[in-house]
């Protein structure tokens, strides 16, 4: 069991590290990428939502209130869909040998937890730079963190072994993203919407929740949290139960089908 | 298990699914589930095999294309699980079962010994203790910061090959290693074979090469269509393969007989009960042959080794006089030649009938007999030479 491990383990490692060498290569600017295009993205609906539409107007710090918002749904949508053809796209090696499978939709994510770090340190550098004041409950952002990876993880296992098998997954995939994009407040503040059961719809989403809370303990408080709406801090269990459902559906899902992945890819 | 067995296969069977248009899209398959049609073929690849490998054995698995025996190693491998049955695996298993798998054309030699290094489960740490071993047995040092698509296959796979020999486990599953390469890389996998033998590791190795086979083998399968056919001496496993080959050529030949006017209705080899013959011996064939029409009756025959090596074709023209047989009637020729001029092996008798001198033949029909030379005098090569060697004092 232990040497299983220690295998894993060191797989795991060396298929991180390629998939860092393989990502910018070519590429002149190379891993600088990683800090580049998030500074980019978010420099685009800065301008557009904040000079612009001038959205968010009321709220303190809204340029990193957007950014935080944008780095975290980058690393759900770019883990997701990246581990969703990791398996397929490893097909050779499982084809021709016997490693644990679970490992290769956990490389993917961790190559995606490794751009999160560095995109939460373009965070940082922005927190420092528009001086907003550092708050004691920030402690609590490794939880919300660990949240929303294990719900991407749930999530990528399914969509990483239903894809052996349908291809159709990939467009569906794409198009949920997309409408998950605006029905998560992202690019647009809570309050902009005011029925009050359409908030408690939306922040059912754990990416919502986890968005809003780790917003109201960085940023500012000004920000509609779950427990807000549903009037009590319990109510963040419904979005942990959801949560943990879909680490458990992903994952007895992925170990049904990855007996017959080396025959179906 | 008991102690001294490494790997138990039992009852183990395979199935494939082999869709008919693969249904790779949700809309096809709802529309096949609502329509409740079939769209697929069952394959059975193995069926209920029942197989033992010791410890320290060399084990070989032989058999034609689609017999199955690269689904029995991938089952070994725990890359398929079997649909019934089970295996049981005593030791430490190789995850490979080909050379250079897992290797990145993207990344340089070095980054792809590390890569293929893990796989093997060998940490960074460890990879770097053999790193310079592994590139000096590869005998490409100044490429190992080229990007791998930059080399040729041939030092692709001396690379692979040299991690590969440094799994530290004590059953080796390979597959097809002979079929690429030089002579100069056989020769390594060869002595390889050696040192592994003389560890008592237990290997299992799929080959199409016999001599491989029952040079290192010390017990071997042979399997057709899904089942295990025979286990035993690599000696006999390697006959039997041949054989099965053999007789698998005659059956795809047939399209090619030729039947207009006459007809060999018997081609018989006299002398032998089983066909086989002794290098002393004397081999004789007889025809009965009829006509439809009466022609100059003229037999010939074609001998073909049973690897496909054409051996030699004759007639009886310049040996028996042109004769009119009348339609109905049944003739008898014989041809005889000696054994010894054959190397050994297998060889079948195609069946041939001209009518007298006209080159394009009335009848022919392959592999209409065999027979097998079970001796051999230390020669080579197409035929045995007659001759006569002598030392001058």
């Amino acid at each position: 069991m232990q040497k299983r491990y220690r295998y894993a383990m060191i797989l795991l490692k060396q298929l991180v590290i390629t998939d860092f060498k393989l990502r910018y290569q070519g590429s002149v600017l190379g891993y600088a990428w990683s800090l580049l295009r998030p500074l980019l993205l978010f420099v685009i609906l800065y301008l557009v939502f904040v000079k612009g539409l001038k959205i968010g107007g009321s709220i303190p710090n809204f340029p990193i209130y957007l950014l935080l918002g944008i780095v975290m749904w980058n690393f759900f949508s770019e883990m997701t869909s990246q581990s969703l053809s990791s398996i397929v796209s490893r097909g050779d090696l499982i084809r021709k040998i016997r490693i644990p499978r679970w490992i290769i939709v956990l490389s993917s994510s961790i190559s995606a937890l490794i751009n999160l770090g560095l995109n939460l340190l373009v965070v940082l550098v922005f927190m420092l730079i528009t001086h907003v004041d550092f708050m004691k409950t920030g402690i609590f952002f490794p939880i919300i963190l660990l949240e929303i990876y294990i719900f991407a993880l749930g999530v990528s296992l399914f969509l990483a072994a239903a894809f052996v098998k349908y291809r159709d997954v990939e467009y569906i995939w794409e198009v949920i993203t997309q409408a998950f994009f605006y029905l998560t407040p992202i690019i647009y503040p809570l309050s902009v919407i005011t029925d009050q059961t359409l908030q408690k719809i939306l922040l059912l989403n754990p990416m919502a929740q986890a968005m809003q809370d780790a917003r109201s303990i960085l940023v500012t408080k000004e920000t509609i949290t779950m427990a807000e709406v549903y009037g009590t801090a319990n109510a963040r269990l419904i979005s942990l139960a959801i949560v943990v459902t879909f680490f458990l559906v992903g994952l007895v899902y992925f170990k049904r089908k990855a007996k017959y992945f080396a025959e179906n890819i | 298990m008991q102690d001294n067995v490494a790997i138990k296969v039992s009852n183990a069977s395979k199935l494939f699914k082999l869709p008919h248009e693969r249904h790779t899209s949700i809309k096809s398959a709802v529309l096949n589930f609502y329509k409740r049609k079939k769209t697929y073929e069952l394959q059975k690849a193995l069926k209920g095999i029942n197989l033992e490998i010791k410890k320290g054995e060399f084990f070989g698995i032989v058999g034609r294309n689609g017999s199955g025996k690269s689904t029995l190693l991938k089952l070994l491998a725990e890359i398929y699980s079997p649909d019934t049955g089970a295996i049981q695996i005593n030791g430490k298993l190789t995850p490979f079962i080909e050379l250079g798998v897992g290797f990145n054309p993207e990344l340089t030699g070095r980054e792809n010994v590390y890569l293929n290094g893990a796989l093997l489960g060998f940490s960074q740490k460890e990879m770097e203790a053999m790193y310079q071993d592994i590139v000096d047995f590869a005998e490409i040092e100044r490429f190992m910061d080229q990007k791998l698509k930059n080399y040729s296959s041939g030092m692709q796979v001396r690379l692979a090959f040299s991690i590969a020999i440094r799994a530290q486990s004590d059953i080796l599953l390979i597959d097809e290693v002979l079929a690429v390469g030089d002579a100069a890389f056989q020769r390594k996998c060869f002595s390889y074979f050696e040192e592994l033998k003389k560890n008592k590791k237990t290997v299992v190795i799929v080959s199409h090469d016999m001599n491989a086979i029952e040079r290192f083998c010390t017990r071997a399968a042979l399997i057709s269509k899904g089942n295990l056919d025979f286990v035993g001496s690599p000696e006999q496993v390697s006959k039997l393969y041949k054989k099965q080959n053999a007789s698998d050529i005659k059956l795809s030949d047939n399209t090619d007989t030729i039947d207009t006017g006459a007809k060999i209705t018997k081609l018989s080899i006299l002398g032998s009960q089983k066909n086989e013959f002794t290098l002393k011996e004397i081999i004789c064939l007889e025809f009965n042959i009829t006509t439809e029409k009466p022609i100059k009756v003229a037999p010939g025959i074609n001998i073909t080794r049973d690897d496909g090596q054409f051996i030699v074709g004759l007639t009886c023209h310049a040996q028996v006089k042109p004769k009119i047989t009348e339609a109905g009637i049944n003739t008898v020729f014989t041809i005889s030649f000696p054994a010894r001029q054959f190397i050994r092996g297998t060889y079948s008798v195609d069946g041939v009938v001209y009518d007298s001198t006209d080159p394009q033949p009335v009848f022919y029909k392959p592999s209409m007999a065999s027979f097998t030379i079970t001796e051999d005098e230390q020669s080579w090569g197409v035929f045995n030479l007659d001759c006569e060697w002598k030392r001058k004092d």
